[in-house]
């Protein structure tokens, strides 16, 4: 029955196969050894400086493992209180900046995104235009007029430019993050709400923000991290140390420690990831999407 | 009849035209009012009143005095530390964008290609980038980095003994380098999204056409992910541009050793915040959005060289 020809065809194939998966396997299997091995030095700092932080002082620069010959909290205790003002407190203005301002942001970028993307206006193009031009604009070029403005207010030395302009819409990344999302949404549920008599501010309201928490739940967690890590703000516009942020407070504790106290400074900064940390293991997703489709920097 | 025009039904005339415009447009400028007061008010009044300020001397306390050109003059003839600024913030672009964007897209690339665990590798080579800048971690770079940190410990095992990388000034902007470039997971998550949208029959075609991988690589890969590597070259460079915490922390706010890690913007922080010369700061903003500007402008004018756009 068998042509001898085609059997012999067929087995070649066959063996042809075996062949070709037997190389992918072993291309599988360096490919992970690679990977697995540049995971390890990505990750050693990171997990090195939390085994770090709990090991007696004495030890830290002796041992380059991972695991520490005894554990202790000692360093998160003096850590915590290393300063005049203890962590709480900075941890403390750290929160109210970081969720005002993601209260802000939500606010004040989504109004106006909801009329870049969805109400029609005479200048929508020049002033959207404009707004994506102030995207390139480094902000240094209006920093000392504002710290200036800030000044005559009498707000340096308070928490208020470092949240005020989140309400006025200042990052406009995050309106051109919601306009994007906003305009995918479909245009029938806007005009049906129209027809029915309901006002721009209903539809907003009622129709947008709750077919977008998507978008606004992106927008408020990388607000969250970005004011979370901010130096460089609270470092113009906060004096008294009662008033630093988390950021703030780790550089006093380099510069008043110096290199004494390693452990200490190394707790009280692991501390101080741990916020982000979070929404990094519970928003991902979220988070990695965010970037995929719209490139934020970071 | 004859209708007399009265300026009483003028004016409701004129009320109806001020109606009209203002249901057609007042919604879109209401919703707008936010952003409107913070554009005028923080962005655009601000960088004209600096623009000002730059050709004056200013500090703080006694109102500008208009200098003219000098601030600038001085910037271009007679600042050696503005020249020390520019020669490290360069260096550092120049070296840790292009290493950073190769990492990126390596590291896609492997990962791009089916493999098994996608999600946690993904999410290891990310951590970096969302951690990196924050305070913490650039304590901890202080600390791998010092005469006794991490580093030296590891090179000690193999008998090498290693300098104080961080206050060494032939090594310390090194350091800098590194850590961006420890950083790549954002660039390399743009760079996937990018990879998912070559067409999987394009690499089926051309390897039934006996194209080796490399080939492949450099013949299809490379050029529809062009517009991708436009887009993270351009916000990575500008970004790199901006970087300021790491050198801060890791000289102690000086720059230093020697300058060597005198990044431009922790530059311009100094002459603002440290010698209260806003007027000369100003300058070196302007400087600044200058040269992002003309940078950001010669990638857009090249890329029609070299980036690939399906029409």
């Amino acid at each position: 029955m068998t042509d001898p020809a085609v059997a012999a065809m067929d087995d070649d194939r066959s063996r042809d196969d075996t062949g070709l998966a037997k190389r992918k396997a072993w291309v599988s299997f360096i490919l992970h050894t690679l990977l697995i091995a540049a995971s390890i030095v990505m990750l050693y700092p990171l997990l090195w400086m939390l085994s770090a932080s709990f090991r007696p002082e004495d030890e830290i620069f002796s041992s380059t493992s991972l695991i520490p010959s005894s554990i202790s909290i000692d360093a998160y205790i003096r850590g915590w209180s290393g300063l005049s003002v203890d962590f709480g407190t900075f941890f403390w203005n750290s929160l109210i900046i970081s969720v005002l301002s993601v209260v802000g942001n939500l606010m004040a970028c989504s109004l106006a995104a909801f009329a870049f993307a969805k109400l029609e206006f005479r200048g929508r193009n020049f002033w959207f235009a404009i707004m994506l031009g102030t995207l390139m604009l480094p902000y240094h070029v209006t920093l000392f007029p504002q710290y200036v403005l800030f000044l005559n207010l009498g707000w340096v030395g308070t928490n208020l430019p470092l949240i005020v302009p989140k309400f006025l819409a200042v990052d406009a990344f995050f309106i051109f993050l919601m306009v994007q999302f906003f305009r995918g949404i479909p245009r029938e549920l806007h005009e049906a709400a129209l027809m029915d008599g309901c006002s721009p501010w209903r539809i907003y309201w009622k129709v947008m923000l709750p077919l977008s928490l998507p978008v606004l739940a992106t927008a408020a967690i990388f607000t969250f991290i970005w004011t979370w890590d901010d130096f460089f703000g609270p470092l113009i516009y906060l004096n008294d140390i009662r008033d630093y942020t988390v950021q703030l407070g780790l550089r006093s504790f380099v510069d008043s420690t110096g290199e004494s106290d390693w452990s200490g400074l190394f707790a009280m900064s692991i501390l101080s990831l741990v916020p982000v940390f979070f929404f990094f293991l519970f928003f991902q997703r979220l988070l990695i999407e965010g970037i995929a489709t719209t490139g934020i920097k970071r | 009849m004859t209708t007399i025009a009265s300026p009483f039904s003028y004016s409701r005339e004129r009320r109806g035209w001020l109606a009209r415009v203002w249901t057609r447009n007042g919604a879109g400028y209401m919703f707008l009012l936010p952003w409107f007061i913070g554009f005028f008010g923080l962005t655009a009044g601000p960088a004209l009143v600096s623009l000002y300020l730059s050709f004056t001397s200013f500090d703080l306390l006694t109102s500008p005095r208009w200098v003219g050109m000098e601030n600038y003059l001085r910037i271009a003839t007679a600042d050696p530390r503005f020249t020390a600024a520019m020669r490290v913030t360069f260096f550092y672009v120049l070296l840790s964008v292009p290493l950073k964007l190769a990492f990126a897209l390596a590291v896609a690339m492997a990962l791009n290609r089916g493999i098994r665990g996608l999600p946690w590798y993904r999410a290891i080579f990310y951590l970096p980038s969302l951690l990196g800048a924050s305070v913490a971690i650039a304590v901890l770079w202080r600390q791998l980095f010092a005469g006794n940190g991490l580093i030296n410990a590891f090179l000690a095992n193999f008998g090498i003994v290693g300098p104080s990388w961080i206050s060494n000034p032939q090594y310390s902007i090194y350091t800098l380098v590194v850590l961006s470039v420890w950083q790549f997971g954002s660039p390399m998550i743009i760079f996937l999204a990018g990879l998912r949208q070559i067409p999987q029959d394009m690499y089926e075609a051309a390897s039934l056409d006996g194209a080796s991988k490399w080939r492949q690589f450099w013949k299809i890969t490379l050029p529809l992910l062009t517009p991708v590597v436009f887009f993270n070259a351009v916000v990575q460079t500008i970004e790199a541009f901006k970087a300021f915490t790491p050198a801060f922390i890791i000289s102690g706010g000086t720059g230093g050793p020697i300058n060597s890690t005198l990044f431009y913007t922790l530059y311009l922080y100094q002459e603002a915040f440290g010698f209260f010369r806003m007027g000369y700061a100003s300058a070196l903003a302007w400087i600044l959005l200058i040269i992002i500007a003309l940078f950001t402008a010669f990638s857009f004018l090249t890329a029609r060289f070299w980036v690939h756009y399906d029409d």
